[in-house]
């Protein structure tokens, strides 16, 4: 069986302020996507798992401890950008979604 | 005895003020202080921060008030010295002296090429100028600085300022010539040139000629178009009036001083940066507040001398660092260079490695600090250390001078640690280190930190500073940006913790739009929508209602607004209205329609002024003594926009009765037979507290300038998310030192939070209404950044007491 993995654009980088985010849809799933000081993009899920509204590509952009992370915009949580992990509560997680830039796209994979 | 002092720049102030410290037993009865400026001493140094929206008025030096004895004449130059009757001639009068001293500065050096008197041509030197040069370049597009010196990239960088595509025309074959070597120049070429700024080095301006509407500047083989341009290539003493009085001069220019700062004529003295010490003349600030004390200590019969100065400097020039001390170039020259990342090191040794010599840093200054102190010694630790980025740590010796600006050392900065100083600020009153351009704070910092002063202030893991520290070194240093900010004083990338704050400071300090640029990144969902953010993600809308009054055509604009958005309404405890329920797409149309209707952002969202109620007053009330509404609206104007350490909330009673409940706000106002009494540092919610009276019997104008200083005060030095009221309660001396500070004017200070407030009140100008104007900013309020259409499918309504509510979200599903 194949897999196939596709990429879905989902905005221009410059659509994107550096270090902050934009919530996209894509198949159908909330995606939060980040575009970091660098122009790397990350994309996570949009929904804050603590508390149930899709508000994490709203949320505050930064480091901690050297790991990228957004900080939910909701109560605060700060969940790192690479992992999903949620930094001040083990028990709460974000899916973490492949993303990239090419040409000036931003691409994610979800779905 | 009768002095007179002609200039009132930053070295004639410094002498006068260090005379009449030192004169106690008033030997100097009368003093007279000639200035050619209109304005009073102010700091030269920071003439730059005018174009980060720094107004005249806070780059005042001189303290309100004049020493007793002493006569300052504003626009009165003088016009001749006559030595043998020992007279000052103005076109207004003359001032006979016992004693003179010459304190007339620099002019700025224009060379002598045609076309220079053209309009649009300009220096780079008084705030006149710089008055002068934002009113010609407001409208244009394009400008020329003549010089790529310290001075000419300060300028760049103003022009850039102004908005300005910018050029800048070097003679020599590269930049900062006199300060850094070819390779240090290439480096910082390649910086400035990315910031879009056009470098033309090995080029001298041959002429200049008016072309249509603007200028056409000869520079080397090339012919440049422009709006405007300005010199900055070099100043020159202003010795004319010691010549003409046949005073000598040096060979090239400056009145000719010995080390006790006195010309040929004994009764005469030149300080600053028209004089010349054995022949030469400091362009710099330090050497001229050296060459103050010491003729005020001649004066006073005590034999101080000038004992040359350090030239060494460290800037940060369109966001580069650049740094040199001691010798820039020697026997053993040990470089490092890093041009992708635009870092350039050089270490000046003696041939046998040993002793240190001098140096040059580009890119990254840290280690600026630690070398210039060993400069005469052994490298301070590890050679290769020093030569990447960032300060390796090494103890400083004693006689480091850690301030430059005031010439204070290590061991006196301890001393005043020793003798109790905890804080920058304390260290500042003592030592007067800091004072100047700020940037040995962080220095300051870490010594109090070394000397085991507890320091619990840190902001976050991201800047070891308080707020207060914070907003210091972003108003003294003119920073006008998050990123500028982290890079010179913090670590990493910011948090959801210090970007809010900065953001807040930078609004506080008249930055512009909360949205604009990189400060839409800083902001929380709150105020990067400019609304409040709700428990389902969608937000709420509050329209101002200034003291709760409103038209009834109004609250039919508000009905018709949440009726036809399906919004649900409510009376708030502020007041007013609030709206609930819109999801991000809808905010822009909504506003739409409220801005139309002559509403503006109420700023429920922000850490800013929030209401100030009324009760119903004079007007209509059969108890009330006065005009209550009239009051709070007027308060509630004046104050709105005004961002803060954390909300700010306030109230107008008519009466002793309270009905506006005023003594639970942050400042309350209650009215008497005859004025208005001010309470301060209320505080309702998690921890109420009733506001102090402050003072009794206001008139409205005295009631105004208070809050605008007790506003000002507070959002200089408060923590994070400090109300009024906890701040108060933490502040050192309470309420007397806070009536002492804003009431008797004991720190100097109230002229400086006057024009703050002032520039607040000018520069106000509704958020929302410039969001619907532009474009750019309202191409984020979407939920879905690819189906901009879309509203976020997630939200759902159900109906409540006849109104919109939102449907609980499911239970959370991970959680302990
Ligand atoms: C809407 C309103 C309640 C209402 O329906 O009446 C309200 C709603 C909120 N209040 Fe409040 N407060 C409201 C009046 C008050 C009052 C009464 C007053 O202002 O006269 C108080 C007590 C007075 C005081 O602040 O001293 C009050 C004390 C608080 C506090 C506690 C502050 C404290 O110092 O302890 C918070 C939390 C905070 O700011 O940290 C808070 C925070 C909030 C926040 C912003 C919480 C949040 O982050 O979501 C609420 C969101 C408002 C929104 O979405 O629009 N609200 N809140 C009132 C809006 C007033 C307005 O027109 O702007
Ligand atoms: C943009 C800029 C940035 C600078 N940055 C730095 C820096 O970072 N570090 C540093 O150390 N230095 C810096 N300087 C230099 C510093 O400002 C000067 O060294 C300092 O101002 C010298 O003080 P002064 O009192 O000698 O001269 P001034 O401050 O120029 O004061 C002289 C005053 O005398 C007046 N005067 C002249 N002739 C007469 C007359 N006949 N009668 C009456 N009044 C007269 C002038 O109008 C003027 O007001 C900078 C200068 C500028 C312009
Ligand atoms: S405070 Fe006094 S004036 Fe105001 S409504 Fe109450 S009783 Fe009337
Ligand atoms: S070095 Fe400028 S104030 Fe200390």
């Amino acid at each position: 069986m194949t897999t196939t993995i596709t990429w879905t654009a989902v905005c221009r980088l410059g659509d994107l302020l550096p270090e902050r985010g934009a919530a996209a849809l894509v198949g159908g799933v909330q995606v939060a996507v980040f575009r970091l000081h660098d122009d790397q993009v990350r994309a996570v899920g949009n929904r804050d798992p603590l508390w149930g509204a899709n508000v994490m590509s709203r949320g505050i952009v930064g480091t901690r401890g050297g790991r990228a992370v957004v900080v939910s915009p909701m109560h605060k949580q700060a969940y790192d950008l690479d992992t999903g992990a949620c930094l001040d509560d083990p028990a709460a997680a974000l899916p973490v979604y492949a993303a990239r830039v090419r040409d000036g796209v931003v691409e994610v994979v979800a779905g | 005895m009768r002095l007179v002092v002609i200039g009132n720049g930053m070295v004639g102030q410094r002498f006068v003020e260090s005379l009449a410290a030192r004169d106690t037993a008033r030997r100097f009865t009368e003093v007279t202080v000639l200035g050619e400026e209109t304005r009073r001493a102010y700091d030269r140094v920071r003439l730059s921060a005018f174009f980060d929206g720094v107004s005249a008025e806070e780059l005042t030096l001189a303290p309100p008030g004049v020493p007793a004895g002493t006569t300052i004449r504003l626009g009165e130059p003088a016009t001749a010295v006559d030595r043998e009757a020992r007279v000052v001639r103005t076109a207004a009068g003359e001032y006979p002296y016992d004693a003179l001293v010459l304190a007339t500065g620099s002019r700025a050096f224009v060379p002598p090429v045609p076309g220079t008197g053209s309009p649009g041509v300009f220096v780079y030197r008084t705030l006149d100028d710089l008055e002068a040069l934002r009113a010609h370049a407001a409208g244009r597009s394009a400008g020329i600085v003549v010089g790529g010196g310290l001075l000419g990239l300060e300028a760049a960088n103003a022009l850039r300022l102004l908005g300005l595509r910018t050029a800048i025309v070097e003679f020599a074959p590269h930049l900062m010539p006199m300060q850094v070597d070819a390779a240090g120049g290439a480096i910082l070429r390649r910086r400035i040139e990315e910031l879009g700024i056009d470098v033309h080095t090995g080029a001298g301006v041959t002429g200049i000629a008016p072309d249509g509407d603007r200028l056409a500047v000869g520079a080397g083989e090339l012919t440049l178009g422009a709006d405007l341009v300005v010199f900055a290539a070099g100043v020159r003493p202003r010795d004319e009036l010691a010549r003409a009085a046949g005073l000598p001069v040096a060979e090239r220019g400056g009145i000719l001083v010995d080390a006790s700062c006195r010309t040929a004529d004994e009764r005469v003295f030149a300080i600053g940066e028209c004089a010349a010490v054995d022949g030469r003349c400091y362009g710099l600030v330090a050497p001229g507040y050296a060459m103050a004390d010491v003729v005020a200590d001649r004066l006073l019969g005590g034999d101080a001398t000038f004992g040359g100065a350090d030239m060494s400097t460290k800037l940060k020039l369109l966001g580069v660092d650049v740094a040199s001390f001691g010798a820039t170039t020697g026997p053993l020259d040990v470089v490092y260079a890093d041009p992708a990342h635009g870092l350039y090191a050089k270490l000046v040794l003696t041939d046998d490695a040993r002793t240190l010599l001098g140096g040059i840093l580009v890119g990254d200054a840290a280690a600026y600090g630690v070398l210039k102190a060993a400069v005469g010694g052994p490298v301070p630790g590890k050679l290769a250390d020093f030569l990447s980025a960032g300060a390796p740590d090494v103890a400083l010796p004693g006689d480091a001078q850690v301030c430059s600006c005031n010439a204070v050392t290590k061991d006196q900065v301890l001393g005043a640690i020793g003798a109790g100083c905890a804080d920058v600020g304390c260290l500042k009153a003592c030592t007067r280190a800091g004072t100047t351009c700020g940037s040995c704070v962080p220095l300051l910092r870490s010594l109090l930190t070394e000397a085991g002063v507890a320091q619990s202030t840190a902001l976050c893991e991201h800047f070891a500073y308080s707020r207060q520290e914070l907003f210091d070194l972003i108003r003294v240093r003119g920073i006008a940006t998050f990123s500028a900010l982290i890079g010179e004083y913090g670590t990493g990338r910011g948090c959801d913790v210090c970007k809010p704050v900065v953001a807040s400071i930078l609004a506080s300090l008249g930055g512009g739009h909360v949205l604009d640029g990189e400060q839409a990144a800083l902001q929380d969902t709150n105020d990067h929508f400019l609304a409040n953010i709700q428990r389902d993600g969608t937000y709420s809308v509050v329209p101002r209602i200034p003291g709760g009054e409103i038209t009834p055509e109004r609250l039919i604009v508000i009905g018709e607004v949440a009726r036809d958005f399906g919004l649900y309404t409510k009376i708030t405890g502020g007041q007013r209205i609030d709206l609930f329920g819109a999801r991000v797409e809808q905010l822009p149309a909504i506003w739409r329609r409220l801005v139309d209707a002559g509403f503006e952002s109420g700023h429920a969202y922000g850490k800013a002024l929030r209401t100030v109620k009324s009760c119903v007053g004079s007007t209509w009330c059969r108890y009330g003594v006065q005009d209550s509404v009239g009051l709070a609206v007027a308060l509630e104007l004046r104050y709105r926009g005004l961002r803060s350490p954390h909300k700010l909330k306030s109230a107008v009673s008519g009466c002793a009765r309270e009905c506006a409940e005023a003594r639970s706000k942050d400042f309350g106002v209650i009215a008497t037979e005859t004025g208005w009494n001010l309470y301060v540092g209320g505080n309702g919610g998690f921890r109420p507290r009733h506001a102090d009276l402050f003072a009794t019997d206001l008139s409205t104008e005295e009631l105004v300038r208070t809050i605008d200083r007790f506003l000002m005060f507070y959002i200089r030095t408060a923590d994070r998310l400090q109300r009024t009221a906890a701040w108060l309660e933490a502040l050192d001396g309470g309420l007397e030192h806070l009536r002492a500070v804003i009431v008797d004017d004991s720190l100097g200070i109230c002229a400086e939070l006057d024009a703050a407030m002032d520039r607040h009140v000018g520069g106000y100008a509704d958020e929302w209404r410039a969001v619907l104007e532009d474009p750019d900013k309202l191409r984020r309020f979407v939920s879905f950044v690819n189906e901009p259409q879309t509203p976020d499918p997630s939200i759902a309504f159900t109906v409540e007491r006849e109104q919109r509510v939102p449907v609980p979200l499911g239970m959370p599903e991970v959680s302990a």
